[in-house]
């Protein structure tokens, strides 16, 4: 029978949560690095058990661990993350420019095609690529080096890059997106990259339809139609219907538009969902109420998922990139909170429950479906 | 021979209990002691200092002999009792975070 494997990445640790098919019984292991904050944990598609590790911490600084035994056993690779050429400014708060600095790494994007790829997003906003599974990294310098950089600013996480896509259909094309400048497509595997933010409206910023400077929180892709994107922003949530030439608002019906994490069911490509959070100045549920808002038709139409969740008294967010799904049938989704808490469904949202509780403050969520 | 006292965290990426011992040839200084600990232990570049500058980590610190040698520069020579191995050169994760 067929499995799932969830990564949950932590401010204290990585933990893995497996269960066979049904998903009603949980193995949960880890801590595994335990006391650092794990940013990210992703599988490659084409060998599961090839896992890539974004830990870090702010004594010791970046670590990256690859695993090839699905995460039974690490090896620390390599955490060189040096800016190629001239490291150049970027916007700071002061409204004054600033050297782009090095962080940590955000996320981690395998390859569709090959476990030894991935391409890595890091704060203050690059993107990098290994092809030696991990030993070393180059950045990919155009993105960096947009004539456009001087505009970009930090959001309250960081200047973050945190959202890479990769396409399926198209070769070379990859989408990443910026807090806060926005998101940006390369049709030529990141040696150009032009940003692709109309349509987004910010009032945050002193030109509300900017070309770049939108805090973008995270968008997501169904490969089958890598055309259509879903993006939840700082405030909205949009949708485009032309691999990022435009964008439109789709998030009329929710209770709040804010929110971090947006992701599409593995079978049905219209059917996207979001947790909508009260305010950027509160950053939990609103109405102590925990619900993931789920549209069956790729916008536009929502409906409130509750079954399982604390409908009372919950304070808690879900981070950008805290929510997954599995391939399986019925899809499966789970999302981590900032409580500790990773929640699970395995009937696409209708219920929920919770596969553990009281981990540290959860940032990112990954599912890999097992053979 | 060198006696070096890493922090707990770095013991679990270096895969060591306790201390650690290196070799380092010529005069005995805090480049020479890093450098030798990242050849013998490479999981640790960039955990103490920087890869590119290599400069200190903000929240990294070096003690021996009961003093702090964390501003001292890297190439100034450690004091005799660490040369010697009688004493060890400690890296210390700072006291931050509440």
């Amino acid at each position: 029978m067929s499995g799932v494997r969830v990564l949950v990445g932590t401010r204290k640790g990585a933990f893995i949560l497996t269960a066979d098919g049904k998903r009603d019984k949980w193995d949960v292991s880890g801590p595994h690095f335990g006391g650092w904050e794990l940013y990210h944990l992703k599988g490659s598609p084409v060998d599961p058990n090839r896992i890539y590790a974004s830990q870090s911490s702010s004594w010791f600084g970046q670590i990256i661990q690859r695993s090839s035994d699905g995460g039974k056993t690490w090896e620390t690779v390599g955490n060189k993350f040096a800016y190629e050429g001239a490291v150049g400014n970027h916007l700071w708060y002061d409204g004054t420019q600033r050297p782009f600095e090095f962080a940590r790494v955000w996320h981690l994007e395998p390859s569709l095609s090959d476990p030894d790829t991935v391409y890595a997003g890091i704060q203050d906003a690059a993107l990098y690529r290994t092809t030696d599974g991990g030993q070393t990294w180059r950045e990919l310098p155009a993105l960096r080096t947009h004539p456009s950089a001087g505009a970009w600013q930090p959001g309250a996480g960081g200047m973050c890059l945190h959202t890479i896509v990769l396409d399926p259909q198209t070769p070379g094309r990859i989408f990443i997106a910026i807090s806060a400048a926005g998101v940006f497509r390369s049709d030529d595997d990141g040696q150009s990259w032009r940003p692709i933010n109309r349509g987004l409206r910010s009032e945050q910023i002193p030109d509300p339809t900017a070309e770049v400077g939108h805090c973008v929180h995270r968008i997501a892709m169904h490969p089958s139609r890598p055309n259509v994107l879903f993006m939840q922003k700082h405030w909205d949530v949009m949708r485009s219907d032309d691999a990022g030439e435009s964008w439109k608002d789709v998030g009329e019906g929710l209770p709040t538009d804010f929110g971090f994490p947006i992701d599409v069911h593995a079978h049905e490509p219209n059917t996207i969902y979001v947790v909508p959070i009260k305010s950027d100045s509160e950053h939990y549920v609103p109405e102590g109420k925990l619900r993931v808002y789920r549209s069956r038709t790729g916008g536009h139409e929502w409906e409130p998922l509750t079954k399982g969740l604390p409908q009372s008294h919950c304070y808690v967010n879900v981070l950008r990139d805290a929510m997954a799904v599995d391939g399986l049938d019925p899809c499966g989704v789970y999302f981590g909170t900032s409580g500790g808490q990773v929640y699970g469904s395995a009937n696409a949202g209708d219920s929920w429950s919770a596969i553990v509780r009281d981990l540290p403050p959860v940032v990112s969520v990954e599912a890999q479906t097992l053979p | 021979m060198i006696r070096v006292v890493l922090p707990a965290h770095l013991r679990t990426l270096a895969r060591v209990n306790g201390e650690v011992t290196v070799e380092v040839t010529g005069k005995a200084t805090t480049r020479a002691v890093l450098d030798a600990l990242e050849a013998a232990y490479p999981a640790l570049r960039g955990t103490i200092r920087d890869q590119v500058t290599f400069e200190r980590r903000a929240f990294v610190r070096f003690f021996a002999c009961e003093e702090d040698l964390s501003q001292e520069p890297p190439d100034e020579p450690l004091p005799e009792p660490v040369a010697a191995g009688t004493e060890p050169f400690m890296i210390v994760g700072a006291m931050a975070g509440g």
